[in-house]
C-alpha cells in the first residue's frame, strides 16, 4: 500500500531490509527540505518568524509522539535514536541507582545495543546481568520471566519486538510482572514501535527506546520515554547550551528540569520536524493497519517458501514482518549477494544479536522484514528467485 | 581468464578447501580476522620455520570468496620463504585495489583479478592477506 508516497519504489526493487531502516516517504523528506529551503533557524531564542515557525514544529513533535505511543509530551526526550537512548538509561540513570549484585535481566536475542551497555555498567558497578531462557521457537514466555526473578532482580531490559526472530513479547503481561515486583521495565522499541501499537502508559515501562529511521522518518533522531518520576534523578551524559538555567564564576550552576535538560546542544532539529511528518504519516495509514498487513504478508511469505525445499526457516511463527532463513549450504552473505542480483535487498548476518547462535545454533541467517510497502508481489518474486537458487554460485562468484 | 574456468576453480576451493581446520599446537601464529564490510569470520594459524612458511590453516564461518581465496592463497604460499610470501601478499593487494601489479608472482590468485567489480566483495578477497600479513608483522615483532 501507499507505494506512490515512496520515491525508492520508483525503480524496481524489492525492499525487504525494513528493519535496518526503512524508506522515505515524500512528505518527510519535503518537511525537511522545507526547513533547509524555507525557515533554517535553530531552535529555543529566535524571535523572528522562521524561528518561531521551527520552534512550534519542534514543540509540537513531542504532542505527536506523545500521543502516537499514549506517554506524556513532557516525558519525550530526543535522542539519536535507540543507542543512544538505551545508553542514557544505563549510564545516566541505572549506574546512579544500581548496587553490587543487583541483577538485570536481558534475553540473548537482543541487539548489541541492549547488552553491551549492560555489560559496560557490570564492569564499572558490579550489577549481574542474567539471560532469561527462551522458549523453544526462541520465543519470552512469562512463566521464563517469572521464574528468573529472585530479590535481586532490579531491572528487565528487553527488546518488544526482537529484531532477528521477529517474536513479540507480551509487555503488558510483563510490565504488571515488574510492577508487582518493583523491578524497572526497559523496553528497546525500535522493531515495535514501527509496526505495532506501543501503549507506553499500559503496558508500565519506565523506559521507551525507539528510532525515527526504522518508522519512515530520517536518520538521526529517536526517542527516550520515560517516566516523569525519573527526569529529576537521572543525569544527562551531555552538558552544554539549551540544557542549563545558569553557571557560574565559582563553578556552581544549574540543569534545566525536565527533558531539554537532555538535549544539550543545537538537537537534529531537521530530523525531529522529519520524525513528526513520519508519525503523522503513520497515523493516518493507521498503525493497526500497518500490523495487520505485514502479518499477512510474512504468512504468505511463509506458505509460498514450503514450496521451496532447500531454505530453512529460523522463526515461521513470529508475529511480526520479519523472516530469518537460510539457503541450505549456502553462507547467508552469499545468498544476499545472490537475491542483489535481482535487486531484492535484504540482510545478511548476525543482525548485531551476536548471542542469538547459541539459541538457534547458527551465526548468520539472511533476514526479511517488512513494512507497509511490500507486496504480495514482492514476496513472490523472493520465491520465484529462491526457487533457482541451486544457480547461486553462477551468479555470486 | 575464461569465467566458466575462474568460477571452477573458485568453487572448488570453496566446497573443498585447503587447510581447513585448526590444530592444537603452540608453535603456530594464530589471528582472527572479522571484516567491518561483511560478516565473515575466519581464524587463522601460521608456522614459519627459518625464515619458510611450513603450514597455514583456517577455520571458521565466510562467504565464497573469503573462504576460496583462503584456500588458495594458502596453496600459494606453503613452502615459500617470507619474503616471497610478502611480495605476493603486496601484489595480491594491489591486483584487488585496482592499482598496478605483478600477475606473473600471483598464479592461482589470479582468478580473483576481477573481483574489483564487485567492490562489496573486496574484503571478502582480501581477508587472508590480512590476516597472514598480521602473523608475519606479529613474527617480526618477536
Amino acid at each position: 500500500m501507499h507505494r506512490e508516497d515512496f520515491t525508492m519504489l520508483d525503480s524496481d526493487i524489492v525492499y525487504f531490509d525494513n528493519g535496518a531502516t526503512t524508506l522515505k516517504p515524500k512528505c518527510v523528506v519535503d518537511s525537511m527540505v522545507n526547513y533547509y529551503t524555507r525557515h533554517t533557524s535553530n531552535i529555543h531564542r529566535g524571535d523572528y518568524d522562521a524561528a518561531i515557525k521551527t520552534n512550534k514544529l519542534y514543540d509540537d513533535t513531542r504532542k505527536v509522539v506523545a500521543k502516537f505511543i499514549n506517554s506524556d509530551s513532557d516525558e519525550v526526550i530526543f535522542t539519536s535514536g535507540t543507542t543512544m537512548s538505551i545508553n542514557m538509561v544505563v549510564f545516566g540513570y541505572m549506574e546512579k541507582v544500581l548496587n553490587t549484585g543487583d541483577e538485570v535481566l536481558l534475553t540473548k536475542s537482543e541487539h548489541a545495543s541492549n547488552v553491551l551497555p549492560w555489560i559496560k555498567l557490570a564492569e564499572k558497578k558490579g550489577i549481574v546481568i542474567k539471560y532469561m531462557d527462551l522458549d523453544e521457537d526462541y520465543s519470552l514466555k512469562l512463566e521464563s520471566v517469572k521464574k528468573s526473578i529472585t530479590d535481586k532482580t532490579k531491572v528487565i531490559s528487553i527488546a518488544h519486538v526482537t529484531n532477528v526472530i521477529g517474536d513479540v513479547r507480551d509487555i503488558e503481561g510483563i510490565g504488571k510482572i515488574c510492577r508487582d515486583n518493583s523491578i524497572l521495565f526497559c523496553v528497546d522499541g525500535a522493531q515495535s514501535v514501527p509496526h505495532m501499537k506501543v501503549d507506553f502508559k499500559n503496558s508500565n515501562i519506565d523506559f521507551l527506546s525507539f528510532s525515527g529511521h526504522k518508522m519512515c522518518g530520517p536518520t538521526g533522531v529517536g526517542c527516550l520515554i520515560l517516566k516523569k518520576k525519573y527526569l529529576d534523578i537521572m543525569e544527562p551524559l551531555c552538558y552544554g547550551g539549551g540544557m542549563n538555567n545558569y553557571f557560574e564564576g565559582d563553578n556552581s550552576y544549574e540543569l534545566k528540569k525536565g527533558v531539554t535538560k537532555f538535549e544539550a546542544g543545537t538537537p537534529p532539529i531537521a530530523e525531529v520536524i522529519g520524525l513528526r511528518e513520519a508519525i503523522l504519516y503513520l497515523d493516518k495509514i493507521g498503525i493497526e493497519n500497518i500490523h495487520k498487513h505485514e502479518i499477512e504478508l510474512k504468512k504468505y511469505l511463509v506458505k509460498r517458501l514450503k514450496d521451496v525445499p532447500n531454505i530453512r526457516i529460523y522463526n515461521e511463527k513470529s508475529d511480526s514482518g520479519i523472516l530469518a532463513f537460510n539457503i541450505e549450504a549456502v553462507f547467508a552473505q552469499d545468498s544476499s549477494i545472490y537475491l542483489n542480483n535481482y535487486n531484492i535487498y535484504v540482510r545478511a548476518g548476525n543482525h548485531c544479536t551476536k548471542m542469538l547462535k547459541d539459541e538457534i545454533g547458527v551465526k548468520n541467517t539472511v533476514r526479511v522484514s517488512m513494512y507497509l510497502y511490500n507486496t504480495k508481489e514482492d514476496v513472490d518474486k523472493l520465491v520465484d528467485v529462491l526457487k533457482k537458487s541451486e544457480d547461486i554460485f553462477k551468479i555470486v562468484i | 581468464m575464461d569465467n566458466n574456468l575462474r568460477r571452477e576453480i573458485i568453487l572448488d576451493n570453496y566446497q573443498d578447501p585447503m587447510n581447513r581446520g585448526l590444530i592444537e599446537d603452540d608453535s603456530y601464529l594464530k589471528v582472527n580476522t572479522n571484516s567491518e564490510s561483511c560478516i565473515d569470520n575466519l581464524d587463522f594459524m601460521m608456522k614459519i620455520e627459518d625464515g619458510i612458511v611450513k603450514d597455514i590453516r583456517f577455520d571458521g564461518e565466510a562467504c565464497a570468496i573469503s573462504t576460496s581465496a583462503s584456500s588458495i592463497m594458502i596453496r600459494s604460499l606453503i613452502g615459500k620463504k617470507k619474503e616471497e610470501v610478502e611480495v605476493i601478499l603486496d601484489n595480491y593487494r594491489k591486483m584487488i585495489n585496482e592499482e598496478e601489479y605483478d600477475s606473473e608472482v600471483l598464479g592461482e590468485l589470479n582468478v580473483y583479478d576481477e573481483i574489483c567489480k564487485q567492490p562489496n566483495r573486496k574484503n571478502c578477497a582480501l581477508l587472508p592477506s590480512v590476516a597472514i600479513k598480521e602473523m608475519l608483522e606479529e613474527k617480526d615483532n618477536d
